[in-house]
Order: C-alpha cells, then structure tokens, then sequence
C-alpha cells in the first residue's frame, strides 16, 4: 500500500465514521474497513472503479465531489478524505469548503508544485514540469490549479482553517510539518499531508 | 387459462387493509421458488417483478413456454447464484397469473371479478407478499431485490418493515412516479378502453377480451423501454422483407412488425384488466408523500444496506430520479451505494445481458452474504 494511505489511516480516530472523496479502486477505504472503522464511504467519479468497490463490498457512491457533496448534512462524517484530487477540481475552494462542512475534520493530500525537481525544470528546460508525480504534458494533464505546499499554508491562514496536524512525504518518508521549516519542506517533499479543521 | 392451475399458490386467510379503504381477506398468492432454503433460514432473496412481469422468474415459464422474465440474472451460477440463495418471487395482487386479480373468480357470482377489483397499490402488494415471509418461516430476508416497479416494491418493503432485509437493491425505478412516467401508463389504458371489446372490464364473461387495445398498450410502453439509439442500431431504417416502400400501412419497416409481434404476443399471456390496474398502482406510488413530502423519513428505521443501480441510457427511469433515492437516504446516514451502469439497452437493461450490471450486482450478494454471515457468529 501506498506509503501516502498509511499516513493518513494513522491520523484517523478508531471507529469514526469517514468519507473517502475520490476513493479510487477503494484501497484505502478497505484498509480503514479492516484496521479502523467499519462505518467507512465513498464517492468516485469513475463507473469501473465503483463497480469494482461495490463489488468488494465497500459502500461507494458513483458521483462528482464538485456537485454531489452537496447531498451529505452537516458534520455527517468524523473525517472526510480528499487525496492528491484537489488541483483537479474547477472550484478547489468551494470543494474545501465542502469538505469542511461535511465533515467534523478533513485531511487533504495535495502533490507539492513547490517540489525542487520541479522548481528545476521550469528553471533549466522552460516547459511545464514532468515528473514521477505529475506524469502529465500540459496539455493533457487533469490537474487545473497546482499549488506548493506553502500555497496551501497560506490559502488556510487567509480562509481561517484550522491546520490541526501537517506532514510531508520526501521519498516515503514522513517529516513533520510546520511554519518553521516550511521554506525547506516545500523544496524536498513531493506531498503534503494536512489534516484541517473549520 | 388452465395452467394457472399448476403454479404454486398460498390462501391469505388474515384480513388485509387496503389503501382504497377496503378489506380483503382469504385471497391467493401464487409464487415460485428457486433453489434451497439453508437451515439457518437466513439465505432468503424476495425478488419482485415489473408491470408485466410474474413469478416465473427464472427456468421456464410454464404458460408461455419461454425463458423466465430474469433468466439472465436470476439461476444457478448466475449473479443471484440459486446454488447459494432461496428466491422466492410472487406475482402481485391484481396481476394475472394467479394472485388475487381482476381475473380471480368471483366464487359468488362464478365470474371473474373484472373491474369490481379494487384499486390497488404498491404498498398493498408489498403488504400481501410480506405474508410469504410467515409461510416459509423466514425472520429476515437476506436480500429484496427488484427493477423497474419491482423497484418501487423495494422501497416500500424496508419503508414497511425496516428490520426484515439485510440488503435492498432497488434497480432502475424512482420513488415518486413522475408526470411523463403517468402519461405513458394513461396512454396504454386509453388505447384498452377505447378497444370496444374491453366491455367496462366485463369481457371474460363474454368470452371476448380487449386484445387491440391491450396489443397496442404494449407496443406504445415497449418504446419506453429501449433507448433512441438501441432502436436505431437495431432496426434503423431497415424494411421488413420487401426491397421497397409499398406505400400503404402495411408494416414496411422492421421496427413496425418488431412492435406488433410484440403487442401481439403480450396479449396471449397478460390481461387487460390486470394492466389497467398495475399501472394504476404505479402512478399513484408516492413514496414521499406518504411521509408528508419527506423521502429521508420513509428510511428512518431501516437497518439494510442499499444499492442503488440506474442506467445510463433508461429515460423511463432516469439515473436522477434514482439518485434522489440515494440523497434521502445519505441524508439520515443510511448505508447506500450507487452506481449508474453504461448500457444502450434503455429501461429493459436491468432485463438483459448487460455483464457490468450482471457482475457487479452478483459480487455484491456474495461479498456481503459474507460479511453479514460472519456479524452473526
């Protein structure tokens, strides 16, 4: 399993109920469904892969995270997951929000732009960065609003958003987080991991 | 009619309590079930069928001599595996094919009952089937599945009996018959009484019965079934066995006699009058309106865990109206997935051999048959 998935069940609470936004094939929800909770959904936007969800099981919901949030109350969830999807979204703010208002906490995963491999190849080549974590050209590429892990920090601090806990991944390794060694974080990790409250 | 004399058949002696305000008591179910009750009594799946649908779900269908209505989802190794699963499947009161219908004998008169049979609805056949339940002894159904109104059937069984199904897939269907939903069945009444066979209902006695009318309601709800671009694969512009327009109302195009056929062999099996009341209990199914306007309260106490299909090429029910399902039920927190299936095959998908929907629908029994077998130990 992914090193990324592995950091993120460890910052869920024992028997919380969680909404997996994105869930993918569901390898993180059933991870969480075995090792945490039981009270675990989805919402994926792909039909295979919430045919192949139900088929395991898993409790997944075929829909957009930008409109079908929406059908959840208020504070229906303890934690709502949102990995490394929230540069694709036309709207990141408004899907912030969403998750906000969804969920009691939500922990956001974000590819970090801010990454020197990426730094670099704008600075020498001049293109649009390629690179293991962002496979895609420029013109092909899901991503829409890429932003740095202090972009991130900032947008929180402007939008009054709790940051209760944040981690960056440097080659699978965790690193703790904070303003302090943001400037170098942001240069040698390629995730972000924050954990976010309203 | 005769066969009807060899399908399976349970007397309802309790009273039941129509929605139209009358009791009935005394009246037959006629069923049939595939494969084997299991000891534990817990492998149970109550299948219930659309408009035109009837017990016969699977194998062959003793009165038509064809494959059952499921055959493709419905039997041994298939997504609702008979190796593994007791169905059971009814034929719905005021439907045709043994249950207490228009067609049901009026043991007082010693003809059929015709338009004499109360107004139905879906919450009174969901009511009737339930007593299957007390006849096989089953506490809790593993599974209610159902398409199209065998959908709606669905809802109303776990808005009914919360606690009596482990799982509900309601397929293709919508908790609220709509406007366009309502014309189209209206438009198939109108084509039966406007048939001047069709007597006020009182044909069978006459020993005639409404066969253009009826012939015509059914060619009219088959186009609702198929999607623009299933018919136009299919047929196109194709011409029935002639090499050029004959300029007269003959069926020159293929889609004309495939409609036709179709009316003409429907007629042969299903009644008039069971169609005038089926579709009745359609229209007035209001799922919501029975909770005063709220869809969310009809699911307050159910315990079962929901999976919502659509496809993406049924008008009739379309992928929106299902999903309203799926928010009312997010909405109290309920256990609801939800998938909207690709398929061209229009509202009668959930019929065909349609594998994503065939594969996902036979994982899910058997992955969650699993987990609720091992929260029981």
């Amino acid at each position: 399993m992914k090193k990324e998935f592995k950091v993120i069940s460890e910052l869920i609470l024992q028997n919380s109920k969680v909404l997996d936004v994105g869930c993918g094939d569901g390898e993180l929800m059933k991870f969480l469904k075995d090792n945490k909770t039981s009270k675990i959904r989805g919402l994926e936007i792909s039909k295979n892969k919430v045919q192949n969800c139900l088929s395991k099981g898993l409790t997944v919901i075929e829909g957009n995270a930008e409109n079908d949030l929406q059908q959840f109350p208020n504070n229906s969830f303890d934690f709502v997951i949102l990995s490394q999807t929230l540069q694709a979204f036309l709207d990141p703010e408004k899907v912030i929000s969403e998750l906000l208002r969804v969920g009691k906490k939500a922990i956001v995963t974000i590819p970090n732009f801010g990454y020197w491999k990426v730094r670099l190849n704008l600075l020498i080549k001049g293109t649009m960065p390629v690179t293991e974590n962002l496979p895609n050209e420029w013109y092909n590429t899901p991503n829409l609003h890429m932003c740095t892990i202090r972009d991130f920090f900032n947008f929180c601090s402007k939008r009054e958003i709790k940051i209760f806990k944040s981690l960056a991944l440097k080659n699978d390794k965790t690193l703790n987080l904070s303003s302090k060694n943001l400037a170098w974080r942001n240069l040698e990790s390629q995730l972000g991991i924050f954990l976010i409250e309203k | 009619m005769n066969k009807l004399k060899q399908t399976k058949n349970i007397i309802i002696t309790k009273p039941q309590k129509l929605d139209c305000g009358k009791e009935i008591s005394n009246f037959p179910i006629s069923y049939e079930t595939y494969g084997t009750l299991n000891e534990k009594r817990d492998n149970a799946i109550l299948v219930f069928h659309a408009l035109t649908g009837d017990q016969f779900a699977s194998g062959k269908n003793p009165i038509t001599n064809k494959d059952g209505w499921w055959s493709y989802a419905l039997g041994s190794g298939k997504a609702i595996d008979t190796e593994k699963f007791f169905v059971i499947c009814a034929n719905v009161i005021g439907g045709c094919m043994g249950s207490y219908g228009p067609s049901t004998i009026d043991e007082e008169t010693g003809k059929p009952i015709g338009t004499n049979f109360p107004v139905i609805t879906i919450n009174d056949m969901v009511n009737a089937q339930y007593n299957l339940l007390e006849h096989f002894e089953i506490d809790k159904l593993y599974a209610v599945i159902g398409g199209s109104m065998g959908g709606m059937q669905v809802l109303q069984f776990v808005s009914n009996f919360p606690d009596k199904a482990h799982i509900a897939i309601p397929i293709a269907c919508t908790s609220s018959h709509s406007a366009q939903n309502i014309a189209f069945n209206e438009l198939g009444r109108q084509a039966i009484l406007a048939d001047t066979n069709w007597k006020s209902g009182f044909y069978e006695e006459n020993k005639i019965s409404p066969d253009k009318g009826l012939a015509v309601a059914r060619m009219a709800a088959h186009i609702t079934y198929l999607s623009k671009k299933g018919l136009q694969e299919k047929f196109g512009r194709k011409l029935q066995e002639r090499d050029d327009l004959k300029f007269s109302f003959d069926a020159d195009f293929q889609i004309e006699s495939y409609l036709r056929y179709q009316g003409s062999v429907f007629v042969d099996r299903f009644d008039a009058n069971s169609y005038l009341y089926i579709t009745r209990a359609m229209d007035y199914f209001d799922l919501s309106k029975q909770f005063n306007g709220s869809l969310s309260a009809a699911f307050s106490k159910t315990t079962s865990k929901f999976f919502v299909i659509s496809f993406t090429s049924d008008w009739l029910y379309p992928t929106a109206e299902n999903r309203e399902i799926v928010i009312a039920l997010n909405a109290i927190g309920a256990d609801v997935g939800f998938v909207e299936i690709e398929s061209d095959k229009g509202h009668d998908s959930f019929l065909l051999d349609v594998p994503d929907f065939l594969d996902t629908l036979g994982n899910f029994l058997k992955t969650n048959y699993k987990t609720v077998n091992e929260k029981r130990i």
